[in-house]
């Protein structure tokens, strides 16, 4: 009861800045766009069954909210170097919402990014199908929350040591982009990549989000990638739980 | 049954043999040792004490932020570690940073820290204009609280601290970084907030005018130890004299003078240079008679001077050391980094 309370309270706090000031939600938005406007052109057609941005926009709305979310870690970073993690510390709200609100408010500039981006790609042949991307959608938010909780989870434990947050996370960022396929298809690569990739949660997400956007709805690549987004979730929660209460 | 725990004893702070030590590169630093301290209800307490003297990490603990390495500690009558849930709802913790996240604006903060001690929306919209009103930040409760001042900011800290009417306030160094006036406006309203709703408040600087100013009772604090615990008045008078300065024309005057002060009773007397240094309780009333006794001996006195004892001449009485100082002790600093360490 009074963590739902409590967590609706620290997902309205997360989301109130973004809320006041809509704009810097298409702010953090340049990178995708540059990939969409300056890698896209550079993909082999795919030929007649679909063109290229077919396959490369779905990988690139998952690179997003890679990027996005994984970044957030540093609001709270910044929070609990200024006084205000402390400060929510020692008031009762209930430690599990204090980082469930935070990853939950992940994926609302989530679902407007990629609003933006699919919209984006609409004019130049991005052909969307409304039941498969919004059941792409709800794949993304959720892997978003679990990402979120684990970039918040990172802040806590580099409290004292900003260099740590930024160095794991950018030493875990790209090879989860590249071994997801995002980019480059992992297909045509040596076997040793491609049973790595296996072990990327993110593949399936991306597999998944390929096919949902195509209108496919093809049951193991789809269960697989929801499979992938909560264990995601699931466990950033859990490990995030577990490191806000012993943040204090 | 929190009435009745509260009614069998006003404490409002009780601590029994307090004790926290942080491992610090395999080395144990103890930062508090064993202390026993008594708030009651409607006190306004300082604790005092140079950098690194273990102030904050009484109040981390005491606010349910760390837990103690052994004792225990109850804070309006609930204990600190088995019972934080009920000693987070009834403090109010105003710490050494800024408690208003800086993306945020200060309304929207004031309003969902009143949510988070669970009142309804409508409530912490009522309170937080309340307080935006009473602590003048009108003009500036709608901006970005990057863009606040330093004063602004601090203020907006208090009014979070205030916003569920705490019966306890803490403030961990409150007017650090603040400068004279805005330091004067923050302890008159923590002054008038004590007066009007009897909140009980524990302060820690290391400002003695601050201590002095504001303080009904005075917590000395050093080495994690409490080394005393009195009135401002009675800690003055009792660890530190008053202190007449008489001059004289040169030393050889200044000499001769010696003689006439053997009638006072207790009285610390050098000299250096020119002057008689006379360090007694009650100055103001001996000066008179003693410089008619060096009248008398034919010794003219050039100049007077009586000093009333502040808090740092009680601080250099009690461990040898000058609290302005304090900071520069190789042990003090590791405190203070081992608290930095473990502390967020």
């Amino acid at each position: 009861m009074s963590v739902l309370t409590d967590t609706s309270t620290v997902f309205n706090r997360e989301l109130r800045p973004v809320l006041r000031d809509p704009f810097s939600v298409i702010f953090s938005m340049i990178q995708p766009l540059i990939f969409l406007g300056l890698f896209a052109p550079l993909l082999p057609d795919a030929g007649a069954d679909g063109s290229a941005l077919q396959w490369f926009v779905p990988g690139i709305v998952v690179m997003s909210c890679l990027f996005s979310t994984s970044f957030t870690g540093s609001n709270l970073l910044f929070e609990i170097q200024t006084g205000a993690h402390e400060r929510m510390l020692v008031t009762p709200l209930s430690r599990p919402a204090l980082i469930i609100g935070r990853a939950l408010k992940e994926a609302v500039p989530l679902v407007i990014q990629t609003a933006i981006i699919v919209g984006a790609c609409v004019p130049f042949g991005f052909d969307v199908h409304l039941g498969g991307a919004t059941l792409g959608l709800l794949m993304l938010a959720i892997m978003a929350v679990g990402l979120g909780a684990l970039s918040y989870t990172l802040a806590l434990a580099s409290k004292n040591t900003e260099w740590l947050f930024w160095t794991v996370q950018q030493t875990v960022l790209f090879p989860l982009l590249l071994l997801a396929g995002i980019l480059l298809p992992v297909d045509d690569g040596p076997g040793w990549l491609r049973t790595m990739a296996q072990f990327n949660p993110l593949s399936y997400v991306v597999d998944a989000e390929r096919a949902l956007f195509s209108g496919d709805y093809a049951a193991d690549t789809v269960t697989a990638g929801f499979t992938a987004a909560v264990v995601v979730a699931a466990v950033g929660l859990v490990v995030g739980t577990r490191a806000m209460r012993n943040s204090s | 049954m929190d009435s009745s725990v509260l009614s069998m004893t006003t404490a409002m702070i009780r601590t029994e043999g307090l004790t926290r030590h942080f491992t610090v590169k395999k080395e144990t630093v103890e930062a508090v040792r064993g202390l026993d301290l008594t708030v009651d209800e409607g006190e306004l307490v300082a604790m005092l004490g140079p950098n690194g003297a273990g102030k904050s990490t009484t109040l981390r603990m005491l606010t349910t932020l760390i837990a103690p390495t052994a004792g225990t500690a109850h804070v309006v009558g609930h204990d600190v570690v088995t019972q934080r849930s009920a000693v987070r709802r009834r403090i109010g913790y105003i710490g050494q940073g800024n408690g208003a996240g800086h993306s945020q604006r200060g309304r929207d903060e004031l309003i969902s820290q009143g949510r988070a001690y669970g009142m309804s929306g409508r409530d912490a919209k009522r309170r937080a204009d309340e307080l935006i009103e009473s602590l003048g930040l009108a003009a500036v409760a709608d901006r970005v609280v990057s863009s606040l001042s330093g004063g602004q900011r601090r203020r907006l800290d208090v009014a979070m601290g205030l916003i569920h009417a705490p019966q306890l306030l803490f403030l961990d160094e409150p007017s650090t970084g603040l400068d004279p006036q805005n330091r004067a406006n923050l302890q008159e309203h923590i002054v008038k907030l004590r007066a009007e709703h009897g909140t009980t408040v524990m302060i820690t600087t290391h400002y003695l005018d601050e201590a002095d100013a504001m303080a009904e009772r005075i917590m000395v604090v050093d080495h994690g130890r409490l080394i005393a615990d009195d009135t401002p008045a009675r800690l003055k008078a009792q660890h530190a004299g008053d202190h007449i300065t008489l001059g004289f024309a040169d030393e050889h005057d200044a000499r001769a003078a010696v003689p006439a002060t053997r009638r006072l009773h207790g009285a610390d007397v050098h000299v250096a240079g020119s002057c008689l240094h006379v360090r007694i309780t009650d100055a103001p009333h001996v000066v008179a008679p003693l410089l008619h006794d060096i009248g008398e001996l034919g010794i003219t006195v050039d100049s007077v001077e009586v000093a009333r004892p502040t808090l740092d001449d009680v601080f250099l009485n009690l461990t040898g050391r000058s609290l302005r100082e304090g900071g520069a002790a190789p042990s003090t600093d590791t405190t203070d980094r081992a608290r930095q360490e473990i502390a967020a």
